[in-house]
């Protein structure tokens, strides 16, 4: 019984035969299409990132890189992601429960409107928080009064870009979870657990992965947002620049080392987040597969 | 109201989760529409068909349905061949699809347009050979929105060409259809609503894409200008009204092309019997 | 269409799914494939089909060698497990397939078409479902539309694929009726893999049954049940009590008849209602009822040995419902066991 078990998958997959297979040279001919498109569009972008970043030598990268504005850069960057994707992730965490765990009216509206980001230009995404929190916005006028900055300071980049990555891990979470069903849930709770140790032991384990998944692309954007931040920054040196607005004002002023730096390490960021994301994808199939047995 | 009796945390996760969206989300949406009811129709008409505006439009709505378009192209390709072949290879680029998803659009802009400018790596090539002009163009422009467009189509077309059940072909094969047959009659048939959306996905992004346009536009008024550039110098030029007008278009172009994707994909399940 | 196959072998990695096939199947039978899963009967159909290519051996069709030509080119009709209906045709459309795809020359008109799909579907009997989709239909109606689709194109080989294993039990009953109906209608020389012995026994005029890539037996019904060649053979076909003599008192074995007639004889097969069971006080007991259960007809009893548990599994006897009533059977009578028929294998 055990042989026939473990010889039937490669039956399935040996069964692409005769009928479906196609030509060898329609094979190469779409294969040579798909690769050259990506090294095209793909991968030679990346490789210029690194000639460019490099073309006046590797001193002239690492100082670049040491710039006091590159620094700062930097650190307003990491200080926008470790903010914004910790709330979007609580929130795609409770939105995710409210969502799949209950039945109520306006479900389906509520996750539209959750997506709602998404479909939104990034540029159009600044905007609105100007037309808030500008001068000539609805709040600016008080603002101005007690002496807030919201507009062209840290606190805009962090909002704009708090709506940016919104749906994020919500998204993410949300058909996880309804795959997922809540028997096991209502099983612990039926045994006595409180409500806190049945997400802790029963829920979170089950939908780690997503979690990661989800937080991981909502960090990528938080970091690398650019149309959004843009607007609302103003573009201050030293000040209100993230590293995707450091990219564009060095590109402007020709400072094409300091440029091509900066986005090297962006361009590593995302070779990062693609390995993560396809380790992650790896892990969600495994489990997925191990459930399923 | 099944599960409501044991479930934990109905009130405050759903009452959490309406404030945030509230605030987030919602109100600074809307300030678009409040702010755009204090324009009149005029001066809203009069803002949009400004030439220069109109303009921009052209520009945007062309170029982000080219690059849609030739995106659906290769993209169905490489989903075709991601699903259908193995080659070495293979799952380091089906990895690298998502780079347009990863990479900073700022850092797509830079390396595009030194990439295609006049003297660039492949812009002097085809200066050269084709004697066109790639940067500075809506040729620049479409470029960069392919790039972008490029994972909509094969991570909306992947899916289904896996999830397609092969013995519809063998069906098929053993009724006496060729190759070609089964290909124009049986697959691309189940597919075409998934390449559709994808295309819709892809052309509503390049609609309101900026970072990765603004460098290899050239931003030329009436040339190479694109719509979210046009609100920017709205902006700059502190005229909140017109980039208002002009935002607020945007937006209702976005959100039709997605009512559009979301009609067709009720229509599919529907002519499929599966509602 | 009459078919050959010769030495087919198949290997899928390490795994032999069909070992030196040979099988002759006359024109206009209807014939089961049966054998347990794994046992490369699928992989038969799909060889004839063409759907799979084997590792040797030909493939003759009405004489002719087709081992080289393309399924699209063998003039068969395939119907699949889980139908593989077109998803995105309507039923009319999924029957109208094979003789659309026709090269513009052998390509009937449309209005030609029209009246043979509709022959078709009311031959199926669902005509009235012609505009839906398959999605809509239930799993009986898919299977009908699907034959439909194979017979569209007229093959002379029709083969289904574990064809009622996807229906709920009560649909499974009505079509295998159907489907032997049909086939003497139309008379065309059919092939239906199945692991079922049952239906096979019910539809098929004849049955070969298969295990470990291998040809155990061919024969009608009937041979089959009553001669079956291998202990594989009368294992799977109906029930069997399996009798190891060497574990079995050896006076038991004389009191109940079951003797094997030279030493080789050491495992007998005894079918259920090969056994007489006498409830007698004049003759000296073998077994005690231990159960009972009602099978509609028959009546089956679950017999083990008195005093010791000589018997690893208990026996089972079958008897009509009048034979049970009128012997007053009940548990825990003591009874004699006489056994009147009896296979020996080794």
């Amino acid at each position: 019984m055990n042989s026939i078990a473990l010889s039937q998958p490669v039956s399935q997959s040996s069964r692409q035969q005769q009928a479906l297979v196609d030509p060898f040279w329609l094979r190469a001919l779409l294969i040579s299409i798909a690769v050259g498109f990506i090294i095209l569009f793909l991968i030679l972008p990346l490789i210029i990132v690194l000639l460019e970043a490099f073309s006046k030598g590797f001193g002239a990268y690492v100082s670049a890189l040491a710039e006091p504005d590159t620094q700062s850069a930097i650190r307003l960057t990491l200080l926008t992601a470790l903010l914004t994707v910790p709330m979007n992730t609580v929130f795609g965490l409770t939105a995710a429960w409210a969502i799949t765990r209950f039945e109520f009216r306006g479900k389906s509206l509520l996750t539209t409107l959750i997506d709602l980001p998404f479909s939104v230009s990034p540029v159009i995404s600044g905007l609105i928080f100007v037309l808030l929190f500008g001068s000539q916005g609805w709040f600016g006028h008080w603002l101005a009064e007690h002496d807030v900055k919201i507009i062209f300071a840290v606190p805009g980049i962090i909002l704009a870009t708090l709506f940016i990555t919104f749906p994020f891990v919500a998204r993410e979470l949300i058909p996880l979870m309804q795959e997922m069903g809540s028997e096991e849930e209502e099983a612990a709770l039926s045994l006595g657990a409180s409500g806190w140790l049945t997400f802790f032991k029963i829920t979170l384990p089950n939908i780690k992965w997503g979690l990661l998944y989800g937080m991981l692309l909502c960090n990528a954007r938080a970091m690398g947002e650019f149309g959004a931040v843009s607007v609302v920054s103003g573009h201050i040196r030293g000040l209100t620049n993230t590293l995707p607005l450091h990219v564009e004002v060095s590109y402007n002023e020709y400072d094409f080392v300091a440029s091509f730096a900066s986005a090297s390490i962006l361009a590593g960021l995302a070779i990062v987040t693609l390995i993560l994301k396809t380790i992650l994808e790896w892990k969600q199939q495994r489990d997925r597969q191990e459930l399923s047995l | 109201m099944r599960q409501s009796y044991i479930m934990p945390g109905f009130r405050p996760t759903l009452g959490f989760t309406l404030l945030y969206l509230g605030l987030v989300v919602l109100i600074p949406l809307s300030t678009l529409v409040f702010k755009s009811l204090l324009l009149s129709w005029d001066d809203y008409v009069h803002i949009i068909t400004n030439k220069r505006v109109l303009a921009s439009f052209r520009v945007s709505l062309s170029t982000s349905l080219l690059a849609a378009l030739i995106a659906s192209f290769f993209g169905f390709i490489i989903a075709w061949v991601f699903v259908r072949y193995s080659f070495i290879g293979k799952r380091i680029l089906d990895a690298l699809i998502d780079l347009p998803f990863a990479l900073p659009t700022a850092v797509a802009g830079i390396v595009l347009a030194t990439i295609y400018q006049p003297n660039g790596y492949l812009g002097q090539l085809i200066m050269d050979v084709f004697g066109v002009k790639v940067a500075y163009t809506p040729i620049g422009i479409t470029v960069a929105l392919i790039f972008i467009s490029l994972p909509f189509v094969v991570r909306t077309v992947q899916p289904v060409l896996q999830e397609f059940d092969s013995t519809m072909e063998e069906a098929a094969s053993t009724l006496g259809a060729s190759r070609l047959q089964i290909f124009s009659r049986v697959i691309f048939p189940n597919v075409f609503p998934a390449l559709l959306t994808g295309f819709a996905l892809a052309f509503a992004r390049g609609v309101g894409e900026y970072g990765s346009v603004i460098f290899i536009a050239g931003n030329l008024p009436y040339v190479s200008e694109i719509v979210p550039l046009m609100i920017i110098t709205k902006l700059e030029q502190y005229e909140y009204a017109g980039a208002t007008a002009i935002a607020l278009t945007l937006l209702v172009i976005s959100f039709i092309l997605l009512l559009l994707i979301n009609l067709l994909q009720l229509w599919v399940r529907k002519r499929s019997g599966q509602l | 269409m009459s078919i050959i196959l010769s030495d087919i072998s198949k290997q899928f990695g390490t795994f032999t799914a069909l070992n030196h096939i040979d099988l002759e199947i006359p024109e206009g039978e209807l014939v089961a494939l049966l054998g347990p899963s794994g046992c490369g009967k699928t992989t038969l159909l799909r060889i004839i089909a063409g759907l799979e290519r084997p590792d040797s051996g030909r493939v003759l069709l009405n004489g002719e060698d087709k081992t080289e030509h393309h399924a699209s080119h063998r003039g068969i009709g395939f119907v699949f497990q889980h139908y593989a209906l077109f998803r995105h045709m309507t039923v009319f459309e999924n029957v109208a397939f094979g003789l659309r795809v026709k090269d513009r020359k052998s390509r009937p008109s449309e209005a030609m078409i029209r009246k043979k799909v509709h022959t078709l579907l009311e031959l199926v009997q669902l005509d009235w479902l012609h505009d839906r989709y398959p999605d809509q239909l239930s799993g009986g109606q898919r299977q009908r539309i699907a034959l439909a689709r194979a017979l569209a194109v007229e093959p002379s080989v029709l083969l289904l694929d574990e064809p009622f294993g996807a229906l709920d039990a009560s649909v499974r009953k009505d079509l295998r009726q159907w489907l032997r109906h049909l086939h003497h209608d139309l008379n065309v020389t059919s092939i239906f893999v199945t692991h079922d012995q049952e239906e096979a026994m019910e539809v098929a005029s004849q049955v070969v049954v298969l295990n470990h890539g291998r040809i155990e037996q061919q024969g009608g019904p009937s041979e089959i049940y009553d001669n079956p060649v291998n202990s594989f053979v009368s294992r799977f076909i109906g029930h069997t009590n399996i009798i190891d003599t060497e574990q079995v008192d050896q006076i038991w074995l004389s009191s109940s008849g079951l003797m094997p007639t030279d030493a080789s004889q050491k495992v007998a097969h005894v079918r259920p209602h090969d056994i007489e069971v006498v409830k007698d006080a004049e003759i000296p007991s073998q077994a005690v009822l231990k159960d009972w259960q009602h099978l509609g007809s028959l009546i089956r009893i679950e017999l083990v040995e008195t005093g010791l548990q000589h018997f690893k599994n208990p026996i089972y006897a079958e008897m009509p419902n009048e034979r049970f009533k009128q012997l007053q059977l009940d548990r825990g009578d003591q009874v004699a066991v006489k056994i009147r028929n009896a296979r020996w294998f080794h």
